[in-house]
């Protein structure tokens, strides 16, 4: 760089013009590749299409006291059981300081009869028993999950093994006393 | 290092190509003059040997790509008629199958190799380093090409590995998705692992090569661990590697030839023939065999174990990440080895403690992948838990202090002179 600064070129800090422009270059590229960066990473995120599926509407009509059904909500399985009367007691009689998500059964249901919740094991996402009459509902009367071992309760609250959230609650509203709406 | 003899002749259209691109004078140097140490035994043909099985997998797998369907409506079918109808489909799909378990066998031999001959330390430390790097890739690939044939363990196998991402704070969930393409594993998933399992070999391809050309640089490590003095100690790679190396081969064919014909399911499961059912959750999900000591450290960290509670529990650390950070630690610790072992000594025979600590480690090794394969229930998370902690006690505490306490026995004072007066 002795042309640099025979010609005066370099500041007193020691950069000199050509190095300025050099670096506005590379900054130039690097903000220029980042930007076709992102379009490639967001291809790869659901597109509209699939995010447009996002709602399904549920016939509770013929749905008996203590039985389950499960129906499909942007391809994961939702579970829906009619409670008995006993399953909704225990759900609500359950102190807080026992769970380790803390939720009452009231935050978890429109309407305590019918329990509604994605049917997704939080930990990492298989699908618990308990919906079919001879499955294994595990220790608390709710839910099962094989894979590792987590064991849900009659209002789908974690009570044992790794998982470490309650069965999630979709966004659901009743069209109806029988119809509802899920997402 | 020197070569043994001048350069090649050549003549004709070998001279004229190799005066315009050197590839016989490379090939020659690399592969024939090649100066190899005289005293390698039956472990360092396993290099050779993953060689080899890397590039039958990707011959098996591009005609297999030639006949599957990467769509969760056709793949499970696509299989069953390459199975069925596809000429010789069967024995390409076979071998193509026992391949990646044939590939892991030889690579988890060719680490013990390096571990116990001590083939990372100085100068080799970015050599070991590419080699883990393969290791993941390999993961990484083999993990993809068992989702594809669309069974209840393909997927459900790639719905727990894709949630372990999930045990990230804020960023985990949309992570998931992100890899997902959808809110579930889907037809999204499925074909861009179609498309990423078809790439990654190739990338497996590129590493490899630098593997080699890392390797090249200093040469190969030997069983005394000490670097060869002149030609009297080496030999050339051909013919005398070559010939012993194809002894190794033939034993190794036959093993793989036996488990294709004989018992070519003999290491999956039978789940797999089941085509994947979403909303169905086969009642004991386990990965690949090779797969399964990993598999065991993520299972051991559960919120009620002393060790995550002592350790981990009290700040806000949740048993599943603890339990995702630990598997990915447990790859990326390897990597490290080069420094986590002090001892200036390579090679085991003349390290009388580490010796058995590296035996030790094997069996750790082999405990976990045991358990690994059980139901998380009872004993076998506690042995579990207690051979994860080892697998850490033996990488962070054990190599680094063994490495300054240990006397080690005396060196020969070269390769072709191991016999030596004993110190006083």
């Amino acid at each position: 760089m002795s042309e640099s600064t025979e010609t005066g070129h370099a500041s007193e800090e020691g950069g000199s013009r050509r190095d300025f422009l050099g670096m506005l270059t590379m900054a130039t590229a690097a903000v220029g590749a980042a930007s076709f960066a992102w379009p490639i990473i967001d291809s790869m995120n659901p597109s509209a299409e699939v995010l447009a599926l996002a709602s399904t509407e549920v016939d509770l009509s013929a749905m008996e006291v203590g039985q389950s059904i499960t129906v499909i909500w942007r391809k994961k399985p939702v579970f829906i059981r009619r409670r008995t009367p006993e399953e909704i007691a225990e759900a609500e009689a359950v102190p807080m300081d026992e769970l380790t998500d803390p939720q009452s059964d009231d935050e978890r249901v429109k309407n305590p009869e019918f329990l509604i919740m994605v049917g997704v094991c939080t930990h990492l996402g298989c699908i618990p028993l308990g919906q079919a009459p001879g499955d294994a509902k595990g220790e608390f009367g709710g839910w099962f999950c094989p894979c590792h071992g987590s064991h849900y309760d009659t209002s789908g609250r974690i009570r044992k093994g790794p998982a470490p959230r309650n069965l999630e609650v979709p966004e659901y509203e009743y069209l109806s006393d029988t119809l509802v709406k899920i997402g | 290092m020197q070569s043994n003899e001048p350069g090649p002749e050549f003549t004709g259209v070998v001279k004229w190509i190799d005066r315009r691109l050197p590839i016989f004078t490379m090939m020659s140097k690399e592969y024939q003059q090649f100066p190899v140490p005289r005293n390698l035994n039956y472990f360092w043909s396993f290099g050779a040997l993953a060689s080899i099985t890397l590039i039958v997998m990707i011959a098996t797998g591009i005609f297999l790509a030639m006949q599957y369907q990467p769509n969760t409506e056709l793949a499970f079918n696509s299989v069953e008629r390459i199975m069925r109808d596809v000429n010789y489909g069967w024995l390409i799909r076979y071998i193509h199958m026992n391949g990646a378990s044939m590939f892991f066998i030889v690579v988890y031999i060719h680490i013990f190799r390096g571990i116990y001959y001590g083939s990372y330390k100085e100068p080799r430390e970015l050599l070991w380093i590419l080699g883990v790097i393969i290791l993941i890739l390999m993961m990484a690939t083999a993990f993809m090409g068992y989702v594809l044939p669309w069974g209840q363990m393909s997927l459900w196998g790639a719905t727990v590995i894709t949630n372990l991402f999930s045990a990230f704070p804020i960023i985990g969930e949309p992570i998931v998705t992100w890899l997902w393409g959808g809110f579930a594993v889907d037809n999204a998933t499925l074909n861009r692992f179609f498309a990423l399992h078809y790439l990654l070999p190739f990338v497996i391809f590129a590493v490899v090569f630098l593997h080699i050309a890392a390797l090249h640089i200093p040469g190969s490590n030997n069983p005394d661990g000490i670097d060869p003095k002149g030609p009297q100690d080496t030999v050339n790679f051909h013919p005398y590697m070559t010939a012993k190396d194809m002894i190794g081969i033939a034993v190794f064919l036959l093993v793989y030839a036996g488990l294709v014909f004989y018992a070519p399911n003999f290491l999956g499961h039978p789940d797999n023939y089941i085509p994947a059912n979403p909303l169905v959750t086969p009642p004991h999900i386990v990965p690949e065999w090779y797969f399964l000591p990993f598999y065991a450290i993520l299972r051991s960290f559960v919120a009620d174990w002393w060790f995550f509670q002592v350790f981990l529990g009290w700040w806000g650390m949740t048993a599943k990440l603890a339990g995702v950070l630990a598997m990915f630690g447990s790859l990326i610790l390897l990597a490290v080895l080069p420094w986590l072992d002090t001892s200036r000594v390579r090679s085991c025979k003349y390290r009388p403690v580490y010796k058995w600590l590296v035996f030790l480690f094997v069996i750790d090794f082999a405990i976990l992948g045991y358990v690994g394969g059980k139901p998380a229930e009872g004993w076998y998370v506690v042995v579990a838990q207690w051979a994860t902690l080892y697998y850490f006690f033996h990488l962070l505490i054990l190599t680094p202090f063994v490495g300054w306490m240990e006397r080690p026995k005396p060196l020969p004072a070269s390769i072709s002179q191991p016999a030596v007066a004993p110190a006083e």
